[in-house]
């Protein structure tokens, strides 16, 4: 009884020196910055910033390995509060949400076959070029909104609309698009040019009946070329968003019905 | 010679309804040279051939306008004397846009142009001539694969040195529904096929040849047979049983010659094996006797609303609203239209699209003959494992890649699909299997292409460093 209860007494206190030493010697002394930078983020994961997790930008940004402001779903907020932290200024970036640059719904854009394989856009564009008769428009397949984190991409009546309110800006749906049709905008622009195809305006009209054709009238309704709110790119209009148009007249005149204020909160044409 | 009836039959394979009845008998015919032509710098396996004329030039039939492009590529050259009126993208029948030569034929050729004998290739005395002379020939024809997948000739009669060709194995099974093609050139053109059998030898090194045919074409075993009389060295017809899909490589071989080509990437000389379709064999015959290059070949248009279905000889890059208005056109609008057979093929949704090397059948079907269906949940019925003719569980893959979950299909040896269709054939829920499979293998495919890029670009990066 003695002997157990002195053993055992005898291997704690050694333990307990072990442990004492090896605190004070074997310690890894992780920067504290790293872990308040994480909490500042915010806390997506959705690794649109090109590092694994939230944490792992973090990580890059205290081992100077990364720029500040590479976050889009914090934006310009979360960038100030990781300067203070960091010590440095304060990059300004604005947020930027995704947008879909098609409005041919089933009731406006032709189709030319019936699919009924897998509800994927990049087998549906696999498949004899998809169903679309437009080959810049968007198959509805929800390609995009399989990949999105935050659910802000949603399909209806085979158009994917993307919530301004939800989406954080990573760009993973970008990518996802099999038709490349959507952008990153400025999330303080309202007016968005809803069209891919740079065709000749007969042969836009031909599969679509809302597709751009190239008219130049939002040009010309929005000051002319030098205010600057277009560019054109073949026969398709295109918003600058270093330089947004507001006046919502551009919508209502435009003669295609491919620009719309606002499409995130779903409130287009 | 002789004929015997193949001894290995493998397991699974499905028996879709053949109508072949539609067009066999139709002898092959020519079709004169349509007023235009969309020839594509991508007609075959592997990357696509440079376009080297511009809109302007005035080409003759034969010449070339698409240089090989890299390795596992293949020369492309003009089907029909004509002005180029455009290079630009067009869609082809797998829905993929690829660099075209729009060819206006009706243009009358202008002073300055050079003649046709300019561009004409010398026929070779194959018997005297060296391999390299014969595979630069074949090389220069612009020959592919016509079986359909358009695999690259000269890089399938080249193996690499320390692999032997054993057997060479002649494709006649054509095991797709409707289509006669091969079934038709083979009745018509057995002489054809001979020759070219005999320069394929030489090239490989003279191994046994088998020539593989499936046993509802008895008149073409018979016209192989009047053919090959007195062909000499170890050359055998080998019939097969009526399955699907006994034309394709790997079945083939099983068929004929009982080995078993292993898991991708082996391939079948891996097994001492060159596998070649009839047409292509055939092309070969013509390009070194005739010095023709492959500017056209042998389409079935065929369906039940086809007015009158036919074999036709075509120029390569002819629409294929020509090619069925030849046909006499449709008694009435089809439902669905089919590049290829109806198991294989693809549906497209235009006949704005031109044929190429590879085009072995156009199937324009009534509403009649096109089942519209909804897919359903898997049910674990177990056919499609039954069907399958690779031995795989088709049902386990195509759920995985349902739920998205591309690593288990892997290890379910979804790279060893050969996209038959046998599945998606007997499946009672209608389910997309094979569509399935092709997404995880097209995947798959991205993921180890971006992982070499990756590796080659840290390889780099350490060369720079030090």
């Amino acid at each position: 009884m003695v002997v157990a209860v002195l053993s055992i007494a005898f291997i704690g206190f050694a333990a307990a020196v072990l442990l004492a030493f090896a605190d004070k010697f074997l310690s890894v002394r992780e920067d504290p910055r790293i872990g308040l930078i994480t909490a500042a983020l915010p806390g997506a994961n959705c690794g649109g910033c090109g590092f694994p997790g939230c944490d792992g930008y973090a990580r890059a940004l205290v081992a100077g390995t990364a720029p500040n402001g590479a976050c889009a779903a914090g934006g310009g907020e979360c960038a100030k509060a990781v300067a203070e932290i960091l010590g440095v200024a304060a990059t300004a970036t604005e947020k930027r949400v995704a947008l879909v640059k098609c409005c041919g719904s089933r009731s406006e854009a032709i189709r030319i076959g019936d699919y009924n394989g897998i509800c994927d856009c990049n087998v549906a564009a696999a498949t004899a070029g998809g169903d679309k008769g437009c080959v810049y428009g968007c198959l509805g397949y929800g390609a995009c909104a399989n990949v999105c984190p935050k659910g802000a991409i949603s399909i209806s009546d085979g158009l994917a609309k993307v919530d301004k309110r939800l989406c954080i800006g990573c760009g993973k749906c970008v990518s996802a698009c099999p038709r490349r049709i959507i952008a990153l905008v400025p999330a303080s622009a309202s007016i968005h040019v809803l069209c891919s195809n740079p065709e000749k305006g007969p042969e836009v009209r031909k599969v679509c009946g809302v597709g751009c054709i190239g008219c130049r009238l939002c040009e010309r309704n929005s000051g002319g070329k030098e205010a600057g709110h277009f560019e054109f790119a073949g026969f398709l209009a295109k918003v600058n968003y270093s330089n947004p148009p507001f006046d919502s007249q551009i919508v209502s005149k435009c003669p295609a019905k491919c620009i719309s204020e606002d499409p995130h909160t779903g409130s287009g044409h | 010679m002789r004929t015997v009836k193949s001894s290995f039959k493998f397991k699974g394979g499905v028996h879709p309804a053949y109508h072949k009845e539609l067009a066999r008998g139709k002898a092959i015919e020519r079709m004169p040279v349509p007023a235009e032509l969309a020839i594509s710098m991508s007609q075959h396996l592997g990357a696509p051939a440079k376009c080297i004329v511009k809109a302007g030039d005035y080409v003759r039939r034969g010449q070339l306008i698409g240089e090989r492009n890299g390795f596992i590529s293949v020369s492309v050259r003009a089907s029909a004397d004509g002005l180029v009126k455009a290079v630009e993208k067009r869609i082809g029948a797998s829905g993929q846009y690829a660099d075209s030569v729009i060819i206006d034929t009706t243009a009358t050729a202008p002073e300055a142009a050079p003649s046709a004998e300019a561009f004409a290739l010398k026929p070779i005395a194959w018997r005297s001539a060296t391999r390299e002379e014969l595979l630069q020939r074949i090389e220069e024809a612009g020959i592919s694969g016509m079986g359909g997948a358009g695999f690259p000739t000269v890089v399938k009669l080249s193996p690499p040195p320390n692999k032997r060709c054993e057997y060479l194995i002649v494709n006649g099974a054509e095991c797709e529904p409707y289509l006669t093609a091969d079934f038709r050139l083979m009745l018509e053109r057995a002489d054809r096929i001979r020759a070219g059998v005999e320069i394929m030898r030489k090239i490989l090194g003279h191994p046994a040849v088998r020539i593989a045919v499936e046993a509802n074409k008895p008149e073409a075993v018979v016209a192989l047979e009047k053919a090959f009389a007195d062909i000499e060295g170890n050359v055998e017809i080998v019939i097969l049983p009526v399955l699907y899909p006994q034309g394709s490589e790997k079945h083939q071989i099983y068929a004929t010659v009982g080995r078993i080509v292993p898991e991708p990437p082996q391939l079948p000389i891996d097994v001492g094996c060159v596998v070649e379709n009839v047409g292509t064999v055939a092309a070969i015959a013509d390009a070194v006797e005739k010095g023709e290059c492959l500017v056209e070949r042998i389409t079935t248009v065929s369906g039940d609303v086809v007015n009158e279905p036919k074999n036709i000889l075509a120029p390569v890059g002819v629409k294929y609203s020509d090619l069925v208005a030849f046909a006499g056109g449709t008694s009435a609008a089809p439902v669905k239209v089919i590049s290829g057979g109806t198991m294989m093929g693809f549906a497209v949704s235009t006949l704005e699209i031109a044929t190429t090397k590879t085009t072995s059948g156009i199937l324009l079907l009534s509403e009649k003959s096109v089942f519209q269906f909804t897919s359903q949940p898997c049910i674990n019925c177990g056919r499609c494992l039954r069907a399958c003719p690779m031995r795989l569980n088709p049902a386990a893959i195509s759920k995985a890649v349902e739920a998205d979950d591309v690593a288990t299909a892997e290890r379910a040896h979804v790279m060893s699909c050969i996209e038959c269709g046998a599945c998606s054939f007997v499946c009672p829920a209608h389910r997309t299997i094979t569509q399935f499979c092709r997404r995880a293998k097209s995947s798959i495919r991205a993921r180890i292409a971006a992982e070499k890029a990756r590796a080659a670009e840290a390889s780099a990066k350490k060369e720079s460093s030090k």
